[in-house]
């Protein structure tokens, strides 16, 4: 069963066609992989789908539910999180605080429980910090907690990027370029929690990333991007076996 | 001595409205980063609406002052969905030229009224007998604004720093994407902190309007001092309004106070906060509380 639909979506900015045609069918329960030169438009077909930027033309759906037209906030709501290729975080909070402010959206208490921290309002509360605790072990984060997120290292910022998407309990996760300027043993460990995402987490993973050593390993499904276009889909040997592909990444012989 | 005293007084009461009313304009700056330039507009439609629901609609000045205060909440919610919402992501100079514009606008509309021209007062409410403390003179409408205004400007920190509405304000002048990421819609953000703005403005107006009198010239001048004092606190910051506000106040009565009248100077009220501004500004150019940019190279 398709999970996440994009039909024939096709992006422009004044005469640049970031996205033409673009069709994509996302699976439930697995990692799929979006690859491509840079300025492919692999950012922009994430854009599209979290609803930063809406088709020029073409459909997206997600559980037979319109995406097309919908705003970052609602994308959200459904239960598809983000993270970003360039960090985008509370930089002034700590690790703790970026995750429980994530958490806090879907707070279903009123205000009069609120204010006196009464009743549901002290048990939501106790619920969503075990959760997001739960987050930070998983992420293997313990170490930062308290931290102002400004401060920690690029590698940990990325993962703590990848952990407030995770805050939000989606049903699907889009993670664009997780590992890029990551030292290896960073890697390795973003690899397993990719892993882990699918596996424990049974999150469907969406992802962009440059390391085709990664992403051969870990993908259940390829799409390859090349000027805005799918050149290529399959799993990690008929995508590598594609001659299209070769030539986007190598040139013509 | 007393004099000195009197000055003090009087400097925070001025102060604490200048801070309530540069309150509104930090909440836009914070969220949006818009310089609101019609502001000051804003704050005299507020004490126009306040006058008019008391006097003319015969309505008690305290639930017309509350009234006021909602019907200006919406009315700049209103402002920012039919002239700024379709603006978001447009360079920031196309913003403030509607903003201007928006000043003219509310200027023609309020000259099209017996207010652009005459000036009324408040009926007095509170005994006009001023309290005297040790010598010193105070009002009971200054005593009451001040109240209200430190009684606002403690329910929008506690807003701010608490109430989940407070906090995804905060969270979307930090960082827009992410907020949008984690499900916060920005532009209802927006929408509220120009309610909020409205709603101070509307209180910052009908208390200067019980304390002065209703003039658009004063009204107008209440409006541009609200500039020096956003730029003095640091644009974004409430503290830094609050603190900027209460200087401001200060500096004008001391001003008034001390120089005008002596040694030949007049006028200096109006003057020395602008060239205060500018030294402290030499000094720190991004205000006593303003976020300082630093970026990692």
């Amino acid at each position: 069963m398709p999970n996440l639909k994009v039909s024939d979506v096709t992006l422009t900015f004044g005469g640049l066609h970031a996205l033409s045609g673009v069709n994509m069918d996302v699976k439930a329960g697995l990692i799929t992989s979006i690859i491509g030169p840079n300025g492919a438009g692999k950012t922009s077909l994430l854009n599209c789908i979290s609803g930063f930027y809406h088709p020029t033309s073409g459909e997206i759906h997600y559980n037979g539910q319109r995406l097309t037209k919908s705003s970052p906030h609602q994308v959200s709501k459904i239960g598809i999180a983000r993270a970003f290729q360039n960090l985008e975080l509370f930089r002034g909070l700590s690790v703790l605080d970026n995750l429980m402010l994530a958490r806090h959206q879907n707070l279903s208490y009123g205000l009069l429980h609120a204010l006196a921290f009464f009743g549901k309002a002290s048990r939501v509360e106790a619920e969503n910090r075990e959760h997001v605790e739960k987050i930070i072990d998983f992420m293997e984060l313990e170490a930062y907690r308290k931290q102002t997120v400004g401060n920690l290292s690029y590698g940990v910022q990325k993962s703590v990027e990848v952990a407030r998407a995770l805050t939000l309990a989606p049903q699907m996760i889009l993670l664009d370029e997780p590992m890029a300027g990551m030292n290896i043993e960073e890697k390795e460990d973003m690899v397993r929690f990719i892993f882990d995402i699918k596996n424990e987490w049974e999150i469907t993973v969406i992802l962009v990333e440059h390391d085709l050593g990664v992403v051969m390993d870990i993908s259940d499904q390829i799409y390859v991007l090349d000027f805005g276009e799918v050149i290529g889909s399959g799993d990690a040997e008929q995508v590598a076996s594609n001659p299209k592909v070769i030539e986007a990444y190598i040139g013509e012989e | 001595m007393t004099y000195f005293f009197q000055l003090v007084v009087s400097g925070i009461v001025v102060g604490s409205i200048y801070a309530l009313a540069a309150i509104g304009f930090v909440l836009i700056y914070k969220s949006s980063r818009v310089l609101n330039i019609a502001h000051g507009q804003i704050i005299a439609a507020g004490a126009y609406i306040t006058y008019a629901l008391t006097v003319w609609c015969q309505i008690p000045i305290y639930i017309s002052f509350v009234l006021s205060m909602i019907v200006t909440f919406f009315l700049a919610m209103s402002v920012e969905r039919i002239f700024l919402r379709r603006l978001i992501g447009e360079p920031i100079i196309s913003v403030i030229m509607v903003t201007i514009g928006l000043m003219s606008i509310i200027d023609g509309l309020i000259y099209l009224t017996p207010f652009g021209s005459e000036n009324f007062s408040f009926p007095a409410f509170l005994p006009t007998e001023p309290v005297v403390f040790a010598g010193i003179y105070i009002s009971y409408t200054q005593i009451v604004g001040v109240i209200i205004t430190f009684l606002l400007i403690g329910i929008f920190s506690w807003f701010f720093k608490k109430s989940t509405v407070g906090i995804s304000m905060r969270a979307v002048s930090d960082d827009q994407m992410a907020s949008m990421s984690i499900g916060i819609s920005v532009p209802r953000v927006f929408g509220l902190a120009w309610a909020c703005a409205g709603l101070t403005a509307a209180a910052a107006g009908g208390i200067i309007g019980n304390i002065t009198g209703l003039n658009f010239e004063t009204l107008h001048a209440f409006g541009i001092i609200v500039f020096p004092v956003v730029i003095l606190g640091g644009l974004d910051s409430l503290p830094g309004a609050v603190a900027a506000g209460i200087i401001m106040g200060l500096i004008q009565q001391f001003a008034s106070g001390y120089l005008d009248g002596n040694f030949g100077l007049n006028g200096t009220a109006n003057l020395l906060p602008y060239i205060i501004l500018l030294v402290i500004l030499l000094f720190k150019p991004h205000g006593l509380f303003g976020t300082h940019e630093i970026e990692r190279v």
